[in-house]
C-alpha cells in the first residue's frame, strides 16, 4: 500500500520531469559527469594500487634487492676504443650479508651475462643467470616442467640450464624440451627444466627475473665467463669487470625488512664509496605506491566532489525555477488538501529521480571510460561494486540536499498568494 | 441581519459554519486595513449561498477564511466543529481535504496530469487505495457527463468541460461544503448555466454550496443572497425558492 502510493509518486514525477525532456536531461548532466568521473577514477586507482600490490608480490615483500650499476661518474680508463669499467657487487659483499645479520635467512647471487641460445637454426638472445638454487625459493615461479637447480648442480658444475617457457617455446618448438641440448655462447647445456616467467617494468620497480632467463649454476657460470665481460655498442668495446650483478636477500620477517636494508646500505656505502650499486625494497616501494595513490585519490577526489556539487547546484537552480513556474499547481494542491510535507515529498522525489537517473547514466559512463583506458591506454582498471554503491548513495544524497531548499520554499508559499499566481 | 444568538451550544449537525464577530487585519504599510470587519454569520447544512459585493468589499478574504484557506485575526471561527483560530497548518490541510471541495473561476486544473488523475488527487492526498479511486473518479467523471474524457489533458477540453472536470474534483473527497468563486465568470452564458444547473442539482443532493459572484444572474440561482460591503455582512436576502433550482436567466 506504501509502496504503491510510493511507486505512484515516483511516476509522478517521472511524469513531470519528462514533460521538459530537454531541460531534464541538462539537468542531469553535471551528475552523469559527477558520479561517471568517481568511479571511473576508483576504477584507475584501483587498478594501479591492483598492479602496485602484484608487483610487490612478484618482487617479494620480504625480499631486498641489491643490484650493480655502473656510476654515472666513471669514465672508462684506457682508449677511446677500449674501455674498462670496474665497478659492482662483489663476492666479499655476499660473504658479509651472510654474516652480519642475523634476520637475513637467505641470501641468492647471481652473474647476469649475455648470450644466444641456439638449437639447430633457432637463435634466441638470452639473460644467462648464474645463481644458486635459493634463486627459485626467492623468486617464486610456477615449475612446468622438469626441475630446478639444485645444490648437486653447483658441486659438481653440471651443464645444465633451466629455461623460462618463452625461451623453450622459441628455442626447443615441437621437441622434448627436458633432456634436449642448447648451445649457449660456446657451450652446450641440458636442459632440467622449464618454470614460468614474470617479467614487467614500471617505474623504478623491475621483477628480478625476465622471460628471456636460462638459469645456469653460478659455478658454472664462473668457470665458463669469469668476471669479465665485454660489451660491443656502436663500434667501440667497453670491457667489464663485475664480480655479481645482483643479490637478493630474503628477510625472516616484514618487520625487518627496512631495518636490515638500512644496515645493509650502510654497510655498502661504506665498501663502495662511488656508488655502484641500486638498493631496491619492494616493501618500501609499496609503501611509496600506497603514498602516491592515497595523493592520487585524494585530488581526483576532490575534482569528482566539485562535479558533483556543481551538478547539485544545477539542479537546484532548475528546481526553483520549477517552484515558481508551478507555483499555482503548488496553490491548487494545497487548497485540495496537500499537507506541506507532501509538497515537499513531491518536490523531493522529483530532484531524486533526477539525480538518482543521472548517477544511473553516470555509473554507465564510468563503466564505459575505465573499459576504454583498458583498451587503448592498456592500463589496468578495476571497477569495484562499492564505488557503484558509493555512486547510487551519493546520487541519493546530493538529491535530497539539493532538492531540499527548493521543495521547502514550495511548501512554505501561502496557498492563497500561490493560488493567484498568474 | 444577524442570525438569531442561540444560548444553547450550537447545534452540531446543523451549522457548518459559525463566525462570530470575526476580523481580518491586513497590515499595508504603517495602515491597518480591516478586510473583516467584525462578521457574523451561520451557515446552515444544505444550503446555497451567493457571495457578492463590490471589490474590496472583503468577499475574496471572506471566501479564503470559509475555504479554510486562512485564519481569522481575531473572533470567533468554527469549521464543522474545528476552532479555526487555534488549528495548525497541517490541521487546516486536513480540514480542506476533508471537508472542503473548490471550485474555481480558472479551473485551476494541474495541467501535467490527465483528468483522471486531476480527479483522483484529493483521494491521493487522502491516502486512499488506488483501485478505489480509479473506480470513484471514474464514478464522478460520469457523474458531470465526462467519462470518455478520462485519459485527455485539461488543455484539450473546452472550458465548460474544464469546470466540470474541477466540480468532480470537488466532490470527489464527498465533502460537505463546495466553495465556487466566480465559476462561471471564464464560461459564456449557456456553459455557465449547465454548470450552475450542476451545482443546483448538487444542492439538491444536500451539499452546502458558498459561491462568490458578481453576477446577479448567477446569484439567483442560491437560496440566499449575501452581499458585503467594507469588510461587513449588508444585507442577506431569500431567494424564493424555486423547485428545479433554475430560473431562467
Amino acid at each position: 500500500m506504501i509502496l504503491a502510493r510510493f511507486a505512484r509518486n515516483i511516476r509522478l514525477g517521472v511524469k513531470t520531469l519528462l514533460l521538459h525532456k530537454m531541460r531534464s536531461a541538462l539537468t542531469m548532466l553535471g551528475m552523469v559527469f559527477g558520479v561517471g568521473a568517481v568511479i571511473a577514477m576508483l576504477a584507475v586507482g584501483e587498478g594501479a594500487s591492483k598492479q602496485a600490490l602484484d608487483q610487490i608480490r612478484r618482487l617479494g615483500s620480504q625480499n631486498i634487492l641489491v643490484t650493480s650499476q655502473q656510476p654515472v661518474a666513471q669514465s672508462g680508463s684506457g682508449s677511446m676504443q677500449v674501455r674498462m669499467n670496474i665497478y659492482g657487487l662483489l663476492y666479499d659483499d655476499l660473504d658479509r650479508i651472510v654474516q652480519s645479520f642475523e634476520n637475513v635467512v637467505t641470501t641468492v647471487p647471481a652473474k647476469l651475462i649475455r648470450g644466444q641460445g641456439r638449437v639447430g637454426s633457432r637463435t634466441l638472445e638470452l639473460r644467462l643467470v648464474g645463481t644458486t638454487p635459493d634463486w627459485f625459493q626467492l623468486v617464486a615461479r610456477n615449475k612446468i616442467a622438469g626441475r630446478n637447480l639444485v645444490n648437486r648442480d653447483l658441486t659438481e658444475k653440471a651443464n645444465v640450464v633451466v629455461l623460462t617457457e618463452h625461451g623453450a617455446r622459441r628455442l626447443l618448438v615441437g621437441k622434448e624440451i627436458v633432456g634436449s641440448t642448447v648451445r649457449i655462447n660456446q657451450g652446450y647445456y641440458t636442459v632440467v627444466g622449464v618454470i614460468q616467467s614474470e617479467s614487467m617494468q614500471s617505474g623504478s620497480m623491475q621483477t628480478p627475473d625476465q622471460n628471456i632467463d636460462a638459469y645456469i649454476p653460478l659455478s658454472v657460470a664462473r668457470e665458463r665467463f669469469g668476471d669479465m665481460t665485454v660489451r660491443r655498442t656502436s663500434g667501440s668495446r667497453t670491457r667489464e669487470l663485475v664480480e655479481l650483478h645482483q643479490i637478493i636477500v630474503q628477510v625472516d620477517s616484514t618487520e625487518h625488512v627496512e631495518s636490515t636494508a638500512a644496515g645493509i646500505e650502510r654497510m655498502l656505502s661504506n665498501a663502495h664509496p662511488n656508488a655502484d650499486y641500486r638498493m631496491s625494497v619492494p616493501l618500501a616501494l609499496l609503501r611509496q605506491a600506497r603514498a602516491t595513490q592515497r595523493t592520487f585519490n585524494i585530488v581526483l577526489g576532490s575534482i569528482a566532489g566539485i562535479s558533483l556539487l556543481i551538478g547539485g547546484i544545477g539542479i537546484m537552480n532548475i528546481m526553483l525555477a520549477s517552484v515558481t513556474e508551478r507555483t499555482r499547481e503548488i496553490g491548487i494542491r494545497r487548497a485540495i488538501g496537500a499537507r506541506r510535507k507532501q509538497i515537499i515529498g513531491q518536490f523531493l522525489i522529483e530532484t531524486v529521480v533526477l539525480s538518482v537517473a543521472g548517477g544511473l547514466i553516470g555509473i554507465g559512463i564510468g563503466l564505459l571510460i575505465p573499459w576504454l583506458i583498458t583498451m587503448f591506454a592498456d592500463m589496468p582498471t578495476i571497477v569495484t561494486a562499492w564505488s557503484v554503491l558509493l555512486s547510487v548513495v551519493i546520487s541519493v544524497a546530493v538529491g535530497i540536499i539539493f532538492g531540499m531548499y527548493p521543495a521547502m520554499r514550495a511548501a512554505n508559499l501561502d496557498p492563497i498568494v500561490a493560488l493567484r499566481h498568474e | 441581519m444577524n442570525p438569531p444568538e442561540s444560548s444553547a451550544i450550537v447545534s452540531a449537525s446543523n451549522q457548518v459554519i459559525v463566525l462570530r464577530e470575526v476580523w481580518k487585519t491586513y497590515r499595508m504599510g504603517d495602515q491597518d486595513v480591516h478586510a473583516l470587519a467584525g462578521v457574523d454569520l451561520e451557515i446552515e447544512r444544505g444550503s446555497f449561498w451567493a457571495i457578492s459585493g463590490p471589490s474590496g468589499s472583503g468577499k475574496s478574504t471572506m471566501l479564503n477564511l470559509l475555504g479554510c484557506l486562512d485564519r481569522p485575526t481575531s473572533g470567533e471561527y468554527t469549521f464543522e466543529q474545528s476552532d479555526i483560530a487555534t488549528t495548525t497548518d497541517d490541521q487546516l490541510s486536513d480540514l480542506r481535504l476533508k471537508h472542503i471541495g473548490f471550485v474555481f473561476q480558472n479551473f485551476h486544473l494541474i495541467p501535467q496530469l490527465t483528468v483522471q488523475e486531476n480527479i483522483e488527487l484529493p483521494l491521493f492526498y487522502q491516502g486512499a487505495n488506488p483501485e478505489e479511486t480509479a473506480l470513484r473518479a471514474r464514478a464522478l467523471a460520469d457523474r458531470v457527463g465526462l467519462a470518455d474524457r478520462l485519459s485527455h489533458r485539461p488543455t484539450e477540453l473546452s472550458g465548460g468541460q474544464q469546470q466540470r472536470v474541477a466540480i468532480a474534483r470537488a466532490l470527489a473527497n464527498d465533502p460537505s461544503v463546495i466553495l465556487a468563486d466566480e465559476p462561471t465568470g471564464n464560461l459564456d452564458t449557456a456553459t455557465g448555466n449547465s454548470i450552475m444547473s450542476l451545482l443546483t442539482e448538487l444542492h439538491g443532493q444536500g451539499k452546502t454550496i458558498l459561491m462568490v459572484t458578481h453576477e446577479p444572474d448567477i446569484a439567483a440561482y442560491a437560496q440566499l443572497q449575501l452581499l458585503m460591503r467594507d469588510g461587513r455582512i449588508e444585507s442577506i436576502t431569500q431567494s424564493k425558492p424555486s423547485p428545479i433550482g433554475a430560473p431562467t436567466p
